[in-house]
């Protein structure tokens, strides 16, 4: 037998194919077995992305439905909490150009904020709890409620139902741990007479006598 | 002399420090108000622990350290507080921050206090108790909590100390001075320190050869203590803790480790003195070496400042020329910042007020294009490649930020210091650090509230479940309602009847986890039951006065409805006997 393979070197060849091809078949397939993808790793991808506010502006219940929508070619500019940075970066994942956000779904706020409920006007209804997506409000019936600040993404969705008014959305102050210096403006712009007194400037060129 | 290594890149400012040399350390007057920040350090804020128109003295704990990462605040003098309330502060915003303010009494009397002679005998950990409870941070660079730095653990043993007297910034000279005037007791502190971390091997002292008289001071103090001072050329940044450490030992700490996890510590000298101090004499950090130079001050020298001493009140008493000066900036010409206003008090990490005059820091320059130079690089102390982060920053491309190394930089200012085209890179970098550490929090946020949306979707659903289920087991009960007419001979309802409920019964039993769960179904259930055996009678009660045909179909019901209801009574007496 191995004197009748080693004579013909056509029948080795083909031996040795065959044998490759079912390692590597049983390899590949034992590899998609073991690593298999769970669910859709676009949608998850776009999913991750989305600025999980879940707010329902984009038309859809929460982001995930708007992520699963867009894998099946929604258009991407329809989540106004995310704005022109995550339009961006979904654009720049499915590689297609980036439009500007659709006003139709709303505008992009500078500020983040978080709801408040005025507490003493709080009449326990419990209204705004089943309209919070996250959980963030903590009350009970006829008692009074309140937001978990931390929780909130700032959806605005409890503002609706509330029958009295006490949710507002106030603007999350900037505290000196997350104030940040910003990107100065471009070079070769600046007058020389405006650069004086500009505080965000902290390196001083110098120190040259 | 040992052995020292050469950082790459690197510039070579005017030193301008001879200017604040030429006198001793001085004592200013005793400011009318302190304000002292609640966090001066690296970690959360301290606990105001004392209220407004207390008495309190020098020395006292006026704050409390808030976890193991902070430290407490003490009045630098005695008298009242004042207020406690938001106040600027050193801070490059300019925004506001928790201060408490002490209206000074000018008696200036200590709390009675006690220091320690034999620290040789004391366990570390007590130490660094005494330490934590000075309020020592880091009085050099950010102000990291001392305690917290000489306490990596037990698993990483401190093989190398390193105390560094770099001071390489210009101007500067609070380290230069102290050294030259108190180099007994930064020793002792060294001592200190030598005996916290269980006597590591080497113990070294780096500073630059620019100081010959500090290194002279040193030299009669550390003979025969095993340490080293260790002298190197002059050149900026070398003060940085990871060049300092490249200087003296060759080593290079990974992008993103610490040096403990080399077994080294680096501590600054200002802070040896501050821990000598606390240890030996028992007195809290309230104060410290500033200079105050620059050409818009008619006295420029070294000062013992109160914390909290305002700036305007350091100014004042250095024949101070306003329209001379072109900015006022804490710390020095490379890294530090210009102060929003002079009223913001000195903290514990303020090395240097630099009041220059406009000859000496003009404004900056317009910045330029950046024309590919490349001296920016020649320039990095840490060989990073400042004119692309330069262009990435501009663009916000956080990826290829992080993937060159943003994070290592250590805005020491070199690079802008060379760039011809006056651009400012380090306001770059620091934008962009934060841009990128708000987008991680930003990520961590959104992972959060997908996290708990999904756990709201279940919790909904979930809901939903259980009301279809009693629904269907409110439709199962009026189908066997219904069957009861059909034979209204028998007051008991039929067998396949009463098996259809108990079988439903013992579905939804089954579907039951708990015995409270069980319980709180079975409470819902003689509710209801009651509930309806009460409309029952009324409707068999009506049907009887009007005399209506369905008499028996109602009985039958009613009747029905009392056995469920003492089922389930029943059931329930035996699930909570
Ligand atoms: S619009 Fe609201 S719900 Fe829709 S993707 Fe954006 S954040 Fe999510
Ligand atoms: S508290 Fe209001 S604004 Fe905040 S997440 Fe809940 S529903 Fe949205
Ligand atoms: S500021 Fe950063 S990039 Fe510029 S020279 Fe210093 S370490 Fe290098
Ligand atoms: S030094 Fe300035 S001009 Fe030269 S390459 Fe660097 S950033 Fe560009």
């Amino acid at each position: 037998m191995i004197e009748l393979i080693a004579q013909n070197p056509i029948l080795a060849a083909l031996i040795a194919l065959v044998g490759l091809a079912i390692i590597f078949g049983a390899l590949l397939g034992f590899a998609a077995e073991k690593f298999k993808v769970e669910g859709n790793p676009i949608v998850e991808q776009i999913d991750e992305l989305l600025p999980q506010t879940q707010c329902g502006q984009c038309g859809f219940p929460g982001c995930r439905p708007y992520a699963e929508s867009i894998a099946n070619g929604d258009a991407i500019n329809k989540c106004p909490p995310g704005g022109q940075a995550t339009i961006n970066a979904i654009a720049s994942l499915l590689d297609v150009p980036a439009p500007e956000l659709d006003e139709e779904h709303g505008q992009e706020s500078p500020v983040r904020t978080v709801a408040y409920i005025r507490e003493d006007e709080c009449i326990g209804c419990t209204k705004c709890i089943q309209a919070c997506p996250v959980d963030a409000i903590l009350g009970a019936a006829k008692l009074m409620h309140t937001v978990i600040a931390d929780e909130c993404t700032g959806c605005d969705l409890c503002v609706e139902p509330c029958p009295v008014d006490c949710i507002d959305m106030l603007p999350v102050a900037e505290t000196l741990t997350d104030w940040s210096w910003s990107i100065p403006k471009k070079p070769g712009q600046l007058i020389a007479t405006d650069t004086r007194g500009e505080l965000s400037h902290a390196h001083t060129q110098g120190g040259g006598a | 002399m040992s052995q020292t290594w050469v950082t790459p890149g690197g510039v070579h400012p005017p030193e301008n420090k001879h200017q604040s040399l030429t006198q001793s350390i001085g004592v200013l007057p005793l400011p009318e108000k302190l304000v002292v920040p609640l966090n001066q350090h690296i970690g959360a804020p301290a606990i105001p622990c004392v209220e407004v128109g207390q008495k309190v003295l020098k020395g006292e704990v006026i704050a409390k350290a808030a976890g193991t990462v902070s430290i407490p605040m003490h009045a630098p003098s005695s008298g009242v507080v004042s207020a406690i309330e938001h106040r600027p502060i050193a801070h490059a915003s300019g925004m506001l921050a928790p201060c408490i303010e002490i209206t000074t009494d000018g008696e200036d009397r200590w709390i009675a206090h006690e220091g320690v002679d034999d620290y040789e005998h004391l366990a570390p950990r007590k130490l660094l108790e005494i330490i934590a409870n000075a309020g020592i941070s880091g009085m050099g660079g950010a102000g990291f909590p001392s305690a917290v730095k000489l306490n990596p653990g037990r698993q990483r043993p401190i093989l190398t100390l390193i105390v560094n007297a770099t001071e390489c910034e210009p101007y500067i000279t609070a380290d230069d001075s102290a050294i030259r005037e108190r180099a007994a007791e930064i020793v002792e502190g060294i001592k200190i320190l030598s005996a916290i971390l269980d006597h590591p091997d080497n113990i070294f002292i780096g500073i630059e050869d620019n100081k010959p008289e500090a290194i002279e001071a040193l030299a009669p103090h550390v003979e025969g203590t095993g340490i080293s001072v260790v002298s190197f050329p002059t050149k900026y940044p070398s003060g940085g803790e990871k060049q300092l450490i490249y200087i003296l030992t060759g080593k290079e700490i990974p992008s993103g480790k610490l040096p403990a996890d080399l077994g080294m510590v680096c501590i600054n000298i200002g802070t040896t003195y501050a821990i000598k101090r606390a240890v030996v004499n028992g007195e809290p950090l309230i104060s410290r070496v500033t200079t105050v130079t620059g050409d818009a001050v008619g006295v420029q020298r070294n000062y013992e400042t109160l914390i909290g001493t305002p700036v305007s009140h350091l100014l004042a008493h250095s024949a101070f020329d306003e329209k001379a000066c072109s900015r006022v900036i804490m710390g020095g010409p490379m890294m530090g910042f210009t102060l929003p206003s002079a009223d913001v008090p000195i903290v514990k990490t303020t090395n240097c007020i630099l009041a220059p005059s406009y000859a000496e820091i003009p404004d900056d320059e317009p910045a330029q294009p950046c024309i590919r130079c490349g001296m920016c690089a020649e320039a990095c102390p840490v060989s990073l490649l400042p004119q692309q982060l330069f262009w990435y920053s501009q663009a916000q491309d956080h990826e290829r930020l992080e993937a060159h190394n943003l994070f290592d930089c250590i805005e020491c200012g070199a690079c802008s210091y060379v760039c011809p085209s006056n651009i400012p890179l380090v306001q770059y970098y620091r934008a962009s650090k934060s841009e990128i550490r708000k987008a991680r929090a930003e990520k961590v946020k959104s992972d959060h509230a997908r996290e708990r949306f999904e756990f709201h979707k279940l919790r909904m659903e979930q809901a939903e479940r259980e009301k279809e289920e009693k629904r269907t087991a409110r439709r199962e009960a009026a189908l066997q309602a219904s069957a009861a007419p059909s034979n209204p001979s028998s007051s008991v309802p039929s067998s396949s009847a009463a098996d259809i409920i108990a079988a439903a019964q013992a579905r939804a039993a089954a579907k039951q986890a708990t015995p409270e769960q069980q319980q709180a179904q079975l409470e819902r259930t003689i509710a209801a039951a009651e509930q309806r055996l009460i409309v029952a009678e009324q409707k068999l009660a009506e049907a009887i006065e009007k005399g209506s045909a369905n008499q028996s179909v109602l009985s039958a019901a009613v009747e029905n409805t009392r056995q469920k209801l003492e089922q389930a009574k029943a059931k329930l007496a035996e699930l909570t006997a």
